[in-house]
């Protein structure tokens, strides 16, 4: 069967999965948002202040709010040694990494779409004009967020401490991404927004690099 | 043996000699003076960091690809000595940075990028000491060694594209860079100094991890002989 | 598809397992100890011996969950016996029961069953189930998620997924474990029904265990060798009373 295929299927169980009960995607939500009000009382939201530091508040707010909705991706394959009945299946390693990583990305979207609209407002930033350019920053950004925090997720979860590990791997390997990710989005929340290419371009190839290697590498994050 | 000592004797006269030549032989620098002589610690330190990462890389790959053991203690011996270096270089420069530049510190491309990396180097050691299992903390440890190695240009580029204010390398900048050629020479000494030195520890670090799975072993053998059948702990670790 | 070699036009395929020389380490434990075995179509194996002996481990390389140190695992179809299978093409005749459910709690026993009846190919994936759920007692609760289940009923829906895709080698880790008086009479006639098809099963399970009237042959595990093996041709009846003597 082709990876595409047993990765659809995969993705339909995690879909599945977290559907029934939205206890990772109602806790995350909840947790960026907390992220974002807790932000407004270390600087003054207003107009000015808010392009200044607005960027960086909600990629902030994404990059910890992935970093802790990643770390059950695998640990709760854990229970009933589930991730042993994958293996057993005639799929490729590939197909159980990737249906993951797209599954976290569904997780992370969806967080996105409750979390920006709010922000725009608590910070008066004015989305009008930009959605387009933003909506596409925002794919690359989370893309690399979930590619990196997937493999990291299934590193993290054979480890001790796995809850407190994942964060201290993934966010200093997301430092470029961060960069990009704040400088692409400033440059839409000024007077005159002009998406800024080179940092569409270097999220581009931070998603690309990664990507690559976590294809390169799955066999020896899923084998035992 | 005797090469190791021979080796070891090389290169403490070597570094003595280095140290000698940056204080007392290099020349007076016009503008910073005597905080410039830290720069003859602070680049070979950085260079010495780099090399050793590299050796890292490769040894991770070589991991993945043989799943010998060997591969696994060369690939932590590196990240280890690595993590030394970059200390030192970080520790260095702010020493010099303070009367340069009038600052500790700056989030520069070069120092973000050498922070970063100590930052993602640290978390490989911990990562190591967080999996019990001896092959899942071989494995793992090296997928999270080729993503942190794969991660540096980019955090470089990132960072560069942002701000950098760190002095462009001169040294190696041609006749037309203004440098008394004695700079040159007394770096060069220096950088092979601390290569060496470098090298010697790793080289023992690595001796020192393949003793400690050596021991490991006898002492599981041990205590299998010594424990009846039924008693031989879990079935699946 | 990959499998042709494996499965003959007419559907039945007759495999066999070979160990040769295997050795497990977990770090510096030996869980294996150089376990050479040849296991052909057909036999019936009970994997005897005490706790931490090495089953569960034989029995997770034969799956090819665990890599060997050393030595290989193959399986060989006996039309072709020169012909080793690759790893695909073996894991879709493979069958297994482990010491935990393999089942997601969070689902129901038949989306499980479909999940897996998917992930295996398999074109007739709700015929299937539903069918499976049926032999196995589970159809009034197909709806239900598994984790309202009890200790027996998840053991029957874990022994039902290892069986959905009609595998041609069984691996059973004490599978019986957990299961009630009817569970049992139903594995019990599931096996012998299966051992009737030809197929080659080996089971980790203690001596005694009812289903055991059923093994061909019985081979003790003791440290990571094996201890006692009442061969291919030989009677494992002798052998299994000795140590229900012991037990």
């Amino acid at each position: 069967m082709s990876t595409a295929r047993s990765c659809a299927i995969l993705l339909g169980k995690e879909l599945r999965l977290e559907f029934r009960t939205r206890e990772l995607l109602s806790a995350t939500i909840v947790f960026a948002l907390v992220i974002v009000v807790l932000f407004s009382f270390a600087f003054d939201p207003t107009a000015a202040e808010s392009r200044r530091y607005g960027p960086g508040l909600l990629w902030i707010s994404f990059l910890f709010a992935g970093s802790l909705m990643l770390n059950p991706s695998f640990a709760r394959e854990r229970l009933n040694d589930t991730m042993d009945a994958l293996r057993l299946a005639p799929i490729s390693p590939f197909a159980i990494l990737s249906a993951k990583m797209l599954a976290n990305l569904i997780f992370m979207s969806l967080v996105e779409v409750v979390l920006v609209p709010v922000f725009s407002v608590l910070y008066n930033v004015s989305l009008a004009g930009v959605v387009l350019p933003l909506i596409l920053v925002l794919i690359l950004g989370t893309i690399g967020l979930t590619v990196t925090g997937t493999v990291f997720s299934a590193i993290s979860s054979h480890a001790r401490l796995r809850e407190l590990l994942l964060p201290l791997l993934l966010l200093p390997i997301l430092t470029p991404l961060l960069i990009a990710a704040v400088e692409a989005t400033a440059s839409l929340f000024v007077e005159q927004p002009e998406l800024d290419r080179t940092w569409v371009a270097l999220l581009a190839g931070f998603d690309i690099v990664f990507l690559t290697a976590s294809w390169l590498l799955c066999d020896y994050l899923i084998e035992e | 043996m005797k090469a190791r000592y021979a080796a070891t004797i090389l290169v403490a006269g070597l570094i003595f000699f280095a140290g000698y030549a940056a204080l007392f032989i290099a020349p007076d620098e016009r503008t910073m003076h005597l905080i410039q002589r830290i720069f003859y610690f602070h680049v070979p330190s950085w260079m010495a960091m780099f090399t050793a990462l590299s050796v890292a890389f490769i040894a991770n790959i070589a991991y993945l690809a043989t799943h010998k053991p060997t591969w696994d203690s060369w690939g932590v011996s590196a990240v280890e000595v690595g993590v030394v270096c970059c200390t030192i270089g970080l520790a260095t420069g702010p020493l010099w940075a303070r009367p340069v530049w009038g600052i500790w510190w700056t989030w520069d491309a070069r120092l973000t990028t050498t922070f970063i990396l100590w930052l993602l180097y640290i978390a490989y050691l911990l990562l190591r000491g967080l999996l019990d299992d001896p092959e899942k903390k071989a494995t793992l440890s090296a997928v999270f060694g080729i993503f942190a190695f794969l991660d540096a240009p980019l955090v470089y580029v990132s960072n560069r594209l942002w701000r950098t204010q760190h002095p462009q390398p001169v040294i190696l900048g041609g006749s037309g860079s203004g440098l008394d050629p004695v700079i040159g020479k007394v770096l060069l000494l220096c950088v092979i100094a601390v290569m060496g030195v470098m090298i010697l520890v790793l080289i023992d670090r690595y001796r020192l991890e393949q003793l400690r799975r050596e021991f490991e072993e006898l002492r599981m053998e041990y205590e299998t002989l010594n424990l009846e059948p039924s008693s031989i702990g879990k079935e699946r670790l | 598809m990959p499998a042709t070699r494996s499965t003959s036009r007419s559907g039945v395929s007759f495999l066999g397992v070979s160990f040769a020389g295997i050795e497990k380490r977990f770090g510096s434990f030996f869980a294996l100890r150089g376990i050479s075995l040849q296991i052909h179509s057909g036999e019936f194996v009970a994997l005897l011996g005490p706790n931490g002996a090495g089953k569960t481990t034989l029995l997770r390389t034969a799956a090819l969950l665990a890599a060997p140190t050393r030595g290989k695992v193959q399986y060989t179809n006996s039309e072709h016996p020169g012909q080793p299978l690759d790893p695909s093409a073996t894991k879709r005749q493979l069958g297994m029961v482990g010491h935990t459910t393999l089942l997601y709690d969070e689902l129901t026993a038949a989306e499980n069953l479909t999940l897996f009846g998917q992930l295996y190919g398999l074109d007739d994936v709700s015929a299937r189930v539903t069918n499976a759920l049926g032999t196995c007692g589970l159809g009034s609760r197909a709806v239900s998620l598994v984790r309202t289940f009890s200790r027996g009923m998840r053991q029957r829906l874990a022994i039902a997924r290892a069986l959905l895709h009609g595998p041609r080698v069984l691996l059973l880790d004490e599978p019986a474990a957990g299961l009630d008086r009817a569970g049992l009479t139903w594995f019990s006639a599931t096996l012998e029904n299966l051992r009737k098809d030809g197929c080659t099963v080996i089971m980790s399970t203690h001596a005694r265990n009812e289903s055991l009237e059923l093994a061909t042959r019985a081979i003790v595990l003791a440290a990571g060798t094996v201890q006692h093996d009442s061969g291919e041709q030989g009677d494992p009846r002798p052998l299994l009373a000795a140590l229900r003597a012991d037990a």
